[in-house]
């Protein structure tokens, strides 16, 4: 090859071989482990080639079902947010459940003293509430590990189960709805608190909120000095702090929007789908957002379409469940053999050379040496 | 003596029987944890184990009538699932901590996907040995019904601890856990020693969960664990990976786990939920007080990712 192709054509196969391998290993991951997840159906007596057209059908098949998906993907992408935001510090964050339970709730509270005034200040209250919330948990565990040196995932965890706790607590004592005997819960908040739909459809105002926090939070690590900082943080906090960066401040800023994400996904949840708040808010979406998150690869962007496809597979659940008497745990072991297979596959980054045309060759350093 | 004689006596003697009741998984969880952690690999997969060891343990329970044959094979599905971790694990740029979030998720998912059938079947249980004969309050000798898995354990921790500190596995084991280049430098096979590490506390957290479905609370559903298994690896850390002194924190964190059950059995309702949420918050709460920004843990394995 002449020199000035050859240099052209490895030039455009590094500009295009990034994002592709960065995309290819991923959609393999859930190719192979949707290959996996069919053996374990067949090994239940399952058609897979069955249970796969029933679930494309119940995630994306009709109208109805794309709608179902694209609301079941509001709360995700803002909960796999909650995850991606504090990935850029290199930290790892899984309460993203425990910022949505303690966002509903606060939504829900401000909600109920709000009763009475126009929805145009009630709205932006309750989603601000929320936000407070969850950013009070996440930004909480962000703290004990800059001041404390307490792990974050662990803390993160915990402040999970606690939350649902106090969610349990508040909604079968202080903030219960009396007539709400069996299935106790908040009051409904009243029709002009709830957040419409997108016009023509059942998809509720959330997936936008959803989408414009991905956009924000993509252009704050992407664009700003703030998030440059942020991902110098994760890169190599000693550096970081050795060059002057308020290490501290970026990781509590960085949590606590992050568990503002997932607060409002919360406040979304109370004022979109459910209209109070209750034990039943506890839905998972935190733990696949855990997931969305790391299938992104931490990405804000990348983010909204893995939502949509997870969004997409809960979507399918109870089809599957009413059609082929699988159980509703399908979906979780779905969602597991993606996880463990997709972090197996970490393993063959920088191996597969399918898009570079030139091999990577050492550096004739040495020999001018 | 009739129940409601002992009052508001009876809250410690519950606490003090739950404690013993409630901290046979913690116990089992810790150890190990404890033993994987020392090989320099952290498993948060092991909430995950338990579930699929209540599962399994009770599945067999009631497929094949006898109890121990439940324990076994939690046992030895907890040693499947921590030799699946450990195997992801060994390959180059796999974090640990991630693997075990993921196991989280798959242990439970499957857990809940083939325990649907035994939902409702009633498996036989663990036969509990009397120590309470002598006494002639209900109370006290239903306090007193040990399971021999807790005397198992008690056992096990300075069984452990001795393995660890003075034979030549438990010396290898805490070689690869001090410094993976020391360890290959002597050829050991650190992914191997890992692998067995890590399986073996699978089968201890696998035992564990299977306590919970065939002792305390003694039945299989979907809401028996929740955050126990993550709690026990909180409490290795606060243990400074001692197995003797897992025990006595396992024993602090079952009578936390008790004192609502405890509190609901003399009338106390109110606040029941934020009780239940004491292990966490006492975890939490300890992991303040005793970790440290500026200095690593004392006795933390040197390889380990959680504690840099």
């Amino acid at each position: 090859m002449r020199p000035f192709l050859h240099g052209a054509v490895t030039r455009l196969s590094a500009t295009l071989s990034a994002p592709l391998s960065a995309l290819a290993l991923p959609v393999a991951a859930v190719a192979v482990s949707l290959a996996l997840f069919g053996a374990f159906v067949a090994l239940v007596g399952v058609d897979p080639v069955e249970m796969y057209q029933l679930m494309y059908r119940g995630a994306f098949g009709t109208w109805f079902s794309w709608q179902n998906t694209l609301t079941r993907a509001a709360p995700l992408i803002l909960t796999a947010l909650c995850t991606a935001l504090p990935a850029q510090l290199g930290l790892v964050i899984i309460g993203g459940e425990g910022a949505l339970v303690l966002g509903a709730l606060a939504a829900a509270a401000a909600g109920m003293a709000l009763n009475g005034a126009p929805a145009a200040l009630v709205l932006p209250a309750m989603a601000l509430a929320g936000m407070a919330g969850g950013a009070l948990l996440i930004g909480g565990a962000g703290a004990l590990r800059q001041w404390r040196g307490v792990n974050e995932t662990i803390s993160s965890l915990l402040l999970t189960y606690i939350a649902i706790a106090v969610l349990n607590h508040m909604v079968e004592g202080p903030l219960k709805d009396p007539s709400s005997l069996n299935k106790p819960s908040t009051p409904p908040l009243a029709d002009a608190y709830m957040i419409g739909t997108l016009p023509g459809s059942s998809v509720h105002w959330g997936l936008v909120a959803g989408i414009v926090c991905a956009v924000a939070a993509w252009v704050l690590m992407r664009r700003t000095t703030f998030g440059f900082a942020a991902r110098m943080v994760g890169g190599n906090p000693r550096a970081a702090r050795m060059a002057g960066l308020p290490v501290g401040r970026l990781l509590v800023v960085t949590t606590a929007l992050a568990g503002a994400a997932a607060g409002l996904a919360g406040m979304v949840e109370v004022a979109a789908v459910h209209g109070r708040a209750s034990a039943s808010l506890v839905a998972g979406y935190g733990s696949t957002g855990i997931l969305v998150a790391f299938l992104a690869r931490q990405n804000p962007l990348a983010v909204i379409p893995v939502a949509v496809l997870f969004g997409g597979i809960g979507a399918s659940g109870g089809l599957l469940q009413r059609r082929l008497d699988l159980p509703d745990a399908s979906v979780l072991v779905l969602q597991g053999i993606i996880f463990v297979v997709l972090l197996a596959s970490e393993a063959m980054r920088g191996r597969l050379h399918l898009f570079t045309f030139a091999r990577p060759t050492a550096t004739p350093a040495t020999k001018e040496a | 003596m009739d129940h409601a004689s002992l009052g508001w006596w009876g809250v410690p003697l519950a606490v003090l029987a739950g404690a013993i009741r409630v901290s046979t998984p913690f116990l089992f969880v810790s150890l190990g944890e404890c033993l994987t952690e020392k090989s320099g690999r952290i498993n948060l997969g092991l909430e995950g184990t338990l579930v699929m060891g209540a599962m399994s343990g009770y599945a067999t329970a009631y497929l094949t009538g006898n109890p121990w044959a439940g324990v076994l094979v939690a046992g030895l599905a907890g040693s499947l699932l921590g030799t699946l971790h450990a195997m992801i694990c060994a390959l180059e740029r796999v974090n640990d901590i991630a693997v075990g979030i993921a196991l989280m998720l798959l242990g439970t998912g499957l857990a809940f996907f083939l325990g649907k059938p035994f939902i409702q079947p009633q498996a036989p249980q663990l036969p509990a040995i009397p120590f309470g004969w002598w006494s002639s309050s209900a109370q006290v000798r239903s306090a007193l019904d040990i399971n021999p898995l807790f005397l198992v354990g008690l056992a096990l921790a300075p069984l452990l601890l001795w393995g660890l500190r003075t034979t030549r596995w438990g010396m290898v084991l805490r070689i690869v856990g001090e410094s993976a280049e020391a360890a290959r430098a002597m050829g050991y096979q650190i992914n191997r020693v890992r692998l067995l590490a890590t399986a073996a506390g699978g089968f201890f957290a696998g035992v564990g969960g299977s306590f919970l479905s065939l002792s305390y609370p003694g039945s299989w559903n979907e809401r028996l664990s929740s955050g126990q298994g993550i709690t026990a690896v909180a409490l290795v850390i606060f243990a400074r990976w001692d197995p003797v002194l897992c025990v006595w924190a396992s024993l602090l964190f079952g009578g936390a786990g008790a004192l609502g059950p405890a509190l609901q059995s003399v009338g106390v309702t109110q606040g029941y939920h934020l009780f239940n949420a004491a292990p966490y918050v006492l975890t939490l709460a300890i992991m303040i007080a005793t970790s440290s920004s500026r200095h690593r843990l004392a006795g933390a394995p040197a390889e380990l990712s959680v504690t840099r």
